[in-house]
Parts: structure tokens; C-alpha cells; sequence
């Protein structure tokens, strides 16, 4: 079938088109070039005076694995105020903070999404993770393992293994859980949290491991180049949350020297001492060195006012903060000698000083770093808002005086506190296109797709140009999924199942043998039967692989 | 006839994946690391592999004809037992989402203690590899661990090895409530655990003084039930000088009413001592008949645990009024599907509605179900996907025979297909 979108305004990114008159043509599920022949056109949308951009790409929400399951389980309240009914095309469930699999599909799609990326796979949960994954419809999905407070890599830095045998077991990792990048959570800290410890500075010694956080950050980060990973070591710094931490994230960007590096919900680590609350921000030092150091990239952790669930693999500080839980419950857990994870309900409060002021320190880093190549549209859902709040979040962006109506309502010592009102940016629409799509398929390493040229997947979002920021992106006119219309008018209309994107780098086989004896010495499974096969994911019909090139680097 | 090895059990809860399995056509046996539960479990014969209506042997056809059509006419449909794999799950929920259906999983009445817990405050809980290399000291509150998991001593205590423990045969083990069943809580040393014993009801009333004890309040009372305060003060020293404390309990063990509240006291007892400075940790001991996965399935499929009915199109949670049992005995349910693909002897509550069985081959009646569809059983007939006790770990089981038979996804899809 040849499908026509006629007379749209694209704005793609990735093939340098800002806002163009521009014809797209999709066959099987692919974009093509305008057909030299006259095959007749079979469905013709007629998109004048509409945005078109590519599916919008979400590269770091948590959406799959334990943690959520949790967060679920721990707030029915939580659930039972948005109940989402079944339709003769969609399955029920339920909303909100953690919405409900199938919920957590449509809504995604309804807002012009595509894809999205569990930034927090602990190797342990992995099949749990994808299991969940593969129950969200629509989207196409992936994610991050997470190492840094692994037993395993924790005693090969102690013995003093060298970067190679420690590339092998990255490698190996990578392969055994099905993911397309590697996430460091407080790097070593949760492991020291199950050691007592109750922080952990960037070159402080887990008491156990004679590691520190900055090793272990400058060991992974090796580890993805050198294995040609696309995706930089996607990091949850130290410290977050505390006052004072803007020091120690200058210190990890300076000292990873100059290996690429991803910074997630930079926003949690901004913060100064500064002011009467010794709370300040520390959005313009952040943003300055992110602007310098070609190598960093960040995503923000946007927060949004209202009530919301932290779910997160930091232990050591989710444990610190549940005496701000809202409601007063939480969970932690420490996990299979492999990491943990910390459940902690949060309402962030426009008036609470705080609060106001991490959402500003939010919105001033989206201002202040200048490259958008280099910054994503993210909330760390859930844990600064659900993700169902990015419409709201892009006219804040796009929009100086929604911007500052709303920066008048929030806590007054707050206001005194930040330069938002003094920041005249407004995001432009391929701004927003690079942060949320072609910056975003970029940074994961997704190959054909983030891009409307030809030979990329027919992922495509359309929208009415509206003054009203969120309401253009909330109820997007239509959305293509490998070129089935899945969207009208902001509803779902037709389901599908997307793929979950992977990368294979090469590893030595041996490190098998090493792993093997761990296994059996140490843990609670075996190694065969911790790798998760291509046909857990593919054996239902439902599920596919898509392997993503590796760099093609020297070891 | 083959061996295979490291075959992981979806029965034992703990997800024991080092079995040796003789396969001989269809007839199993274990021959290496079996236990009194994964066993027989494994080794139960197979026997009828064709459905039946009415008592009267039919092909699968039929038999999902007849249980779609006693769906499509009933105003509230019962799915319970839920006693089967992932998939088993998802095509559960599917159908019940279709139907209007109640989902009640089989332990819900029992996992509702540890839930309501959770849901009200919280816990802090560990699992059995940080165990397995982290604890020094084990409280085991009112329950009988060894004949709950049969190899938990031998597999995640006596070990020859732990990465953080320089003599694993020296933690302790200290037993609050009944006295252990057997001697696998003692040491390879021959070390005996220390046994606080008293009964059940007595149970709450110790467990809450001993939570006083550890938060340093006052006691004035010489005992607390049945057990001297010089007795508590010594399970509460021991625990708060732990250095990797873990309290465990059994939700099944602990049958006295609101159970709930003591289980609820048991993890501020955890949490207590974290917030005291030290490091100490929950496990509670669920995940038999396919409660873990029940309920990490319907967790994710609906927001809630696997207690949920859909008859208003959309989910809902109650712990209470979902029950089944409370809502046979009350009229309100008018066709059930029972699912119970692990284990033949956990059968339907009552036959009193129309009723559908997608049982384990073997499961034999006092009064025959509408319709009987014996199905596989997760890590013997076919591959599939089961959640271990400690909520995180999810274990690949393997197809070891081919009977023949259907998986509860095969048959609880075509069902949903033909209504």
C-alpha cells in the first residue's frame, strides 16, 4: 500500500529540514522517495496547514521492571482515581503516576510517542523488564542495564582486572539481557548502602571494595566506547537530591575527561548551598560546563507540580528520603548481589520552597545549555512528573509567557531565587523536533528511525499548529507506527506491537568460564539460565529483535 | 531417554534451578537436588490428556466451544485459581478483561496480609542471593521454614561459601513463634538455632512487644506473650547488632486473624532498625500455585494485585469483596473458570455455577465441572515464565516432554477468541 501525507509543514531534524513544504510518501511501513512510476496513490491525507515530525521517542522513562511493578502495587489510590475503561479496540487499566501497561502504550502514542527506553534494567530483572515491555502496546521500547554496584564488577575492579576482561563482561552483559545501552545508578552506592553506608562521594571508598564512584565511572564509560556502543554510559550521578551536589557533578563531568557521557535528570543534581534555605540553584555552572564539554549530554528530570511515585535503583537515597514520602509509605529493596531499588511516593508542592525551586532549576538548564543536539525532553517518569505531563512541559519551553505567569504562582522565595524570568528563550518547534526525536534516535543509536528521509520507518506524528503549545502536543491529528495510522485526533484507533531494539557488541567467550563459577559459588541461579534467549522475547508472536549497528572501533 | 540439566521448578517458590530430570517418554524423575516439593511435583504421572463436557471425553474444539458459550451467558464470571505461567496470566486477563470477569488468584486470602501491609506502610526486603552473602542473622517469625522451602538451610545459609561472610556456618538462626519441624536450621557444626517458642495467638502480642523493645521503649511486663522480656531483649540485641539482620515470615503460617497487623509490625521492625544505623532486611516467603506471577502479571496489566474484577469494563481492586469464595457463597458469581496448571489437588471451591477446569492432567473430581480441559504444566510441557518468592527474579522454565498437551494461554486464548 503507498500512502501519501500531501502538503505538511516537516520538521526533521535529521535530514536538516526545519519547517518545509514537503511531500512524504510510506510503502510497507517504510518512508520512500516520491515513486518514479505512476503506481496510484491507495490512502492520500491531506496535512496543509498541519506539523509533520517523526514519532517522538521518550529515551529515558522508567515503564518496565520491578520497580514500577512496585509502585504499582503500592499505590491503588493512586489507580482507582483514573480508571481507563476497554474499547472494542483497546485493553482496560488504569492510569496515573504508573499507569498500567497497555495504559502506558495508548497514552504514549496519544501524545505523538513512538518509543521509549527503560533507562534501569537491573541484569537480574531483565526478563522481568521485557516481559512488562512487551505487554505496552504500540510503542517500540529498550533499555539500559544497569552495572556499578554489581558484585561481579565490583571485585574485578578490587583485583585489578584490566579494562579488557572488563569489556568482555559489559559485552556480555548487554547481550545476556537484551539492551541497548548501559546505565550507572549512584555508581557503587548502592552496593555501600547494603554495607551501611549511607553516602557516597564521587572519590569516596565503598568501606567492602577498595572502588570508588569515579573509577567506576571512568571504567564503564571506557568499557561502552571501546565496545562501540552508541549510546554514551548513561549515568545517575552521586548525591541526588542533596544540597550541594552541583559540585560534585562538575566534578564527574570534568573527571570522566572527555569520554562521552550521558547525565540523566541532571535537574536532581543541580543543587546549590546558597540563600537563607542553603538551597539554590546550580542550573548555570551545569549548564555552562555542559555547553563546553562536547562530550556530555543530559536529559532533565523535569518536575512538575502534583502527586507522583519515585521509583529508582538508588536505595542509598531513596532510603534517605522517605521521610518526605507522600503518602508515608515506601519500599526498598536490595537485589541479588546486582543492585536495588527504592519506591518512595512524592507530591511536589508549588508552594514548598524546595520544590519550587527544582522546578526551576529544571526549566533553566532546558534555557541555559545551548545545544539541543545534546539535551532531552525528559521527566524521569515518574519520578519528576508522569510522563502524560510533556504537552504542559513544551510550552513551558516554548512559551516565555505561560513561562512566567507561572513562575509568579510558585513559592515567593523561590521565585527570588532563580533567573527563569530573566531567560527570554523560547524552544522553537525543531528544537523541540531535535530533543525529542533526531537527538534522541541519535544518542540511543537507533538506526531508521527519529528521521522522515527515506529508508527510516514509518513512524510519523502529525499535529495542528496551535498557539496553545500543549494543546497542539497533546492530541496529535495523527500517528503512524511502521506506517499503520495507530492515532486519530488524539485517540488510539489501531494497536500494534512495536519491536525492542537491542545492540550484540562482541565479547570474548571465556569470560564465561570466570561467570560460571560465580554463578555457582555465589548467586541463586545459573548462568544458563540467567541469559535471557531471542525466543523470550519473539516466541509469542507479538515480540521482535532489532539489532542496532555497533561502532566498528579497534579493542 | 535423556537427562536434563538445570532445570529451574516453578513449584517450590524459591525457583530452584539446579535439577537433574530423567525424562523417559513422558514419565519423569529427578535424580539430583529435588526436595519434598519439587519432587513429587515433577514426578506426578501424567494421565488424562483429552478434554471433557459433561464427563464426556471431547476434542479441544469442543470443550472451548462449550466453556466460551457458558461465558458468553453469564452476568459475572469467576477466573480463579490463577495458578499457572506469564503467558498463562496475560491470557487470563485478557479473557477477564473481555468477559467482565472477577480475577481472583487461589493464596490471595493469604498474600492480602503481606499486600495491605505494603500498601499501607511500606517494607524493606532483600532477596535470597543478598542472603545467601549477606546474612548473619535469621528471625523466623511464626512459621516453619524448612517445610515451606525445603532446601532454603542447604541452598542460601549453609553454603560453603559467601561473598561477605567469613564462616557462613556461623550465622545465627533464631526462631520466634513455633519451633522448627526438622534440624536444617542447624548448623553443619551442629550449632541449633535458638527457639523462642509460643502459639499462634500468643504471636502477635510477642512480636509487637519485641518491635518496643528494639525502638528502646520501656517494658514493665516480665513477659510478652508467653515469652520473658529477658527472652525478646535477646532476639532484639542480636538483630540490631546484625550486621545484615533479615526477619522472614510466611504469611501461610501465620493463621490467626488480621494477620495483616503483625506482619505489618514484623517490617517496621525492619525498618526501625534501618533507621536506626543499621542494616536489616524483610523476606517474606510467598510464590507457590503461581501467586508471584499472578500477581506481578495483574500488576502490571492493571495496577493491582491479582484480586481485581473487570465487570465494570474497567479494573478494580478490593481485597475483600473479590474474594470468591465470598462471592460464591453469596450468589454472585454465576460461571467460574478455574485455572490450576501446577498442581492436581487444588481444585475448584464449589461447582455450584457452570464451571470450567483447565486443571493439571490427573485432577479428579467429587463432582464433575461442566468442562475439564487438562492443560500443560509450566517447565514440564512446555516453556514459559515464572516469578521467584523475592519479586524480582523472573525464571525461564524449560519444556522437558511433549504430551501433547495445550498451554493455558492456547486455551484460555481460544476461549476468549470464541465469545
Amino acid at each position: 500500500m503507498l500512502i501519501k501525507l500531501t502538503g505538511g509543514t516537516v520538521y526533521d531534524p535529521a535530514s536538516g529540514i526545519d519547517g518545509k513544504k514537503q511531500d512524504i510518501y510510506i510503502h510497507e511501513g517504510r518512508i520512500v522517495a516520491k515513486p518514479n512510476d505512476d503506481r496510484p496513490v491507495d490512502k492520500e491525507y491531506n496535512l496543509s496547514g498541519k506539523v509533520v515530525m517523526s514519532g517522538a521517542i521518550d529515551m529515558h522513562t522508567h515503564i518496565g521492571g520491578g520497580k514500577g511493578n512496585i509502585a504499582r502495587t503500592l499505590l491503588p489510590e493512586d489507580h482507582r482515581q483514573d480508571p481507563v475503561p476497554r474499547s472494542i479496540i483497546t485493553r482496560s487499566g488504569t492510569g496515573y503516576a504508573m499507569p498500567s501497561s497497555y495504559v502506558t502504550g495508548y497514552r504514549y502514542a496519544e501524545m505523538g510517542y513512538t518509543a521509549a527506553f527503560e533507562p534501569a534494567v537491573l541484569p537480574i530483572n531483565a526478563r522481568h523488564a521485557h516481559m512488562e515491555m512487551a505487554d505496552i502496546p504500540i510503542l517500540d521500547k529498550g533499555g539500559y542495564a544497569m552495572l556499578g554496584s554489581d558484585d561481579f564488577l565490583l571485585r574485578m575492579l578490587t583485583a585489578k582486572k584490566d579494562q579488557k576482561a572488563v569489556n568482555d563482561y559489559v559485552a556480555w552483559i548487554i547481550n545476556a539481557s537484551k539492551c541497548i545501552g548501559i546505565k550507572v545508578v549512584n555508581a557503587g552506592g548502592i552496593s555501600a548502602f547494603k554495607f551501611n553506608q549511607r553516602k557516597l562521594d564521587l572519590d569516596e571508598k565503598n568501606t567492602y571494595y577498595d572502588v570508588t564512584p569515579r573509577q567506576i565511572l571512568q571504567t564503564l564509560a571506557t568499557a561502552v566506547k571501546e565496545l562501540g556502543i552508541t549510546h554514551p554510559l548513561h549515568v545517575h550521578g552521586c548525591n541526588l537530591g542533596v544540597p550541594g551536589n552541583v559540585d560534585t557533578t562538575l566534578d564527574t563531568i570534568q573527571g570522566i575527561g572527555g569520554l562521552p557521557m550521558h547525565l540523566t535528570h541532571i535537574q536532581f543534581h543541580s543543587y546549590g548551598t546558597e540563600g537563607d534555605f542553603k538551597f539554590s540553584s546550580g542550573a548555570a555552572q551545569i549548564a555552562e560546563a555542559v555547553n563546553k564539554h562536547k562530550n556530555i549530554t543530559i536529559d532533565v528530570g523535569q518536575i512538575l507540580f502534583g502527586q507522583t511515585v519515585t521509583a529508582s535503583g538508588d536505595t542509598m537515597i531513596q532510603h534517605a528520603n522517605h521521610k518526605h514520602a507522600h503518602p508515608n509509605k515506601y519500599v526498598c529493596m536490595d537485589i541479588e548481589c546486582d543492585a536495588g531499588c527504592g519506591v518512595v511516593p512524592f507530591k511536589y508542592k508549588d508552594q514548598n520552597f524546595v520544590n519550587a525551586l527544582q522546578w526551576a532549576i529544571g526549566l533553566e538548564t532546558f534555557l541555559l545549555v545551548d545545544d539541543p543536539w545534546r539535551i532531552f525532553l525528559t521527566t524521569d517518569h515518574p519520578n519528576g512528573a508522569p510522563f502524560t505531563s510533556y504537552p504542559h512541559l513544551i510550552r513551558l519551553l516554548m512559551d516565555r509567557s505561560f513561562r512566567n505567569d507561572m513562575l509568579a504562582t510558585i513559592h515567593p522565595e523561590a521565585q527570588k531565587m532563580t533567573t527563569l524570568g530573566s531567560i527570554n528563550r523560547e524552544y522553537s518547534l525543531n528544537e523541540i523536533a531535535i530533543m525529542t526525536r533526531a537527538g534522541a534516535a541519535k544518542i540511543i543509536g537507533l538506526k531508521d528511525r527519529g528521521g522522515l528521509g527515506p529508508g527510516n520507518w514509518a513512524d510519523i506524528t502529525v499535529y495542528t499548529e496551535n498557539a496553545d503549545r500543549q494543546k497542539m502536543f497533546e492530541k496529535p491529528d495523527y500517528v503512524f507506527k511502521d506506517g499503520e495510522l495507530v492515532v486519530v485526533d488524539g485517540q488510539v484507533v489501531h494497536t500494534k506491537w512495536g519491536t525492542t531494539h537491542i545492540v550484540k557488541p562482541d565479547w570474548d567467550a571465556s569470560v564465561e568460564n570466570e561467570l560460571k563459577g560465580y554463578f555457582d559459588r555465589y548467586l541463586t541461579m545459573k548462568l544458563g539460565n540467567f541469559k535471557i534467549s531471542d525466543d523470550e522475547i519473539t516466541e509469542d508472536g507479538r515480540g521482535s529483535l532489532t539489532v542496532h549497528p555497533t561502532k566498528g572501533v579497534a579493542l | 531417554m535423556t537427562e536434563i540439566n538445570e532445570v529451574p521448578s516453578p513449584f517450590c517458590g524459591a525457583g530452584t534451578d539446579d535439577l537433574t530430570i530423567q525424562v523417559d517418554g513422558t514419565s519423569l524423575k529427578v535424580i539430583k537436588n529435588g526436595c519434598a516439593i519439587n519432587t513429587p511435583a515433577f514426578e506426578q504421572p501424567l494421565a488424562d490428556t483429552q478434554p471433557r463436557v459433561n464427563g464426556t471425553i471431547t476434542d479441544l474444539a469442543t470443550a472451548v466451544a462449550k466453556a466460551a458459550a457458558i461465558l458468553q451467558s453469564a452476568k459475572q464470571p469467576l477466573l480463579g485459581g490463577c495458578a499457572t505461567d506469564v503467558n498463562g496470566m496475560r491470557a487470563l486477563l485478557a479473557l477477564a478483561d473481555k468477559t467482565g470477569a472477577v480475577v481472583d488468584h487461589m493464596s490471595f486470602n493469604n498474600a492480602r496480609s503481606n499486600i495491605l501491609t505494603l500498601q499501607d506502610s511500606g517494607w524493606m526486603t532483600t532477596t535470597l542471593a543478598e542472603v545467601k552473602n549477606r546474612c548473619d542473622v535469621l528471625l523466623v517469625i511464626g512459621t516453619d521454614l524448612e517445610s515451606f522451602t525445603p532446601r532454603f538451610f542447604e541452598r542460601y545459609l549453609w553454603t560453603d561459601a559467601a561473598m561477605f561472610l567469613e564462616n557462613p556456618v556461623q550465622r545465627k538462626i533464631i526462631y520466634l513463634g513455633q519451633a522448627p519441624s526438622g534440624n536444617a536450621s542447624s548448623s553443619p557444626t551442629g550449632q541449633d538455632a535458638q527457639v523462642f517458642e509460643c502459639t499462634q495467638d500468643q504471636l502477635p502480642e510477642a512480636v509487637s512487644v519485641l518491635r518496643a523493645l528494639i525502638k528502646g521503649r520501656p517494658i514493665l511486663a516480665e513477659s510478652a506473650g508467653g515469652i520473658p522480656i529477658t527472652d525478646l531483649e535477646v532476639i532484639a540485641s542480636q538483630l540490631k547488632a546484625a550486621v545484615y539482620g533479615v526477619v522472614t515470615w510466611c504469611v501461610t503460617d501465620l493463621r490467626f486473624d488480621h494477620a495483616e497487623l503483625t506482619v505489618q509490625t514484623v517490617c517496621e521492625i525492619v525498618k526501625d532498625i534501618n533507621d536506626q544505623g543499621s542494616r536489616c532486611s524483610g523476606l517474606p516467603l510467598v510464590g507457590k500455585e503461581g501467586e508471584q506471577t499472578a500477581n506481578q502479571v495483574c500488576g502490571w496489566t492493571t495496577g493491582y494485585p491479582a484480586r481485581v474484577s473487570f465487570a465494570k469494563g474497567f479494573p478494580e481492586y478490593d481485597p475483600f469483596l473479590f474474594d470468591s469464595q465470598t462471592m460464591i457463597n453469596a450468589g454472585e458469581v454465576d460461571a467460574q473458570v478455574w485455572v490450576q496448571a501446577f498442581n492436581v489437588n487444588a481444585k475448584p471451591l464449589s461447582v455450584t455455577v457452570p464451571t470450567i477446569v483447565l486443571g493439571r492432567s490427573g485432577m479428579a473430581f467429587e463432582q464433575e465441572p461442566d468442562v475439564f480441559i487438562p492443560v500443560g504444566t509450566p517447565g514440564i510441557d512446555h516453556a514459559g515464565h515464572a516469578f521467584r518468592m523475592d519479586n524480582v527474579v523472573a525464571i525461564r522454565l524449560k519444556k522437558l516432554r511433549d504430551a501433547g498437551l495445550p498451554s493455558t494461554a492456547e486455551v484460555l486464548t481460544a476461549i476468549e477468541r470464541a465469545v
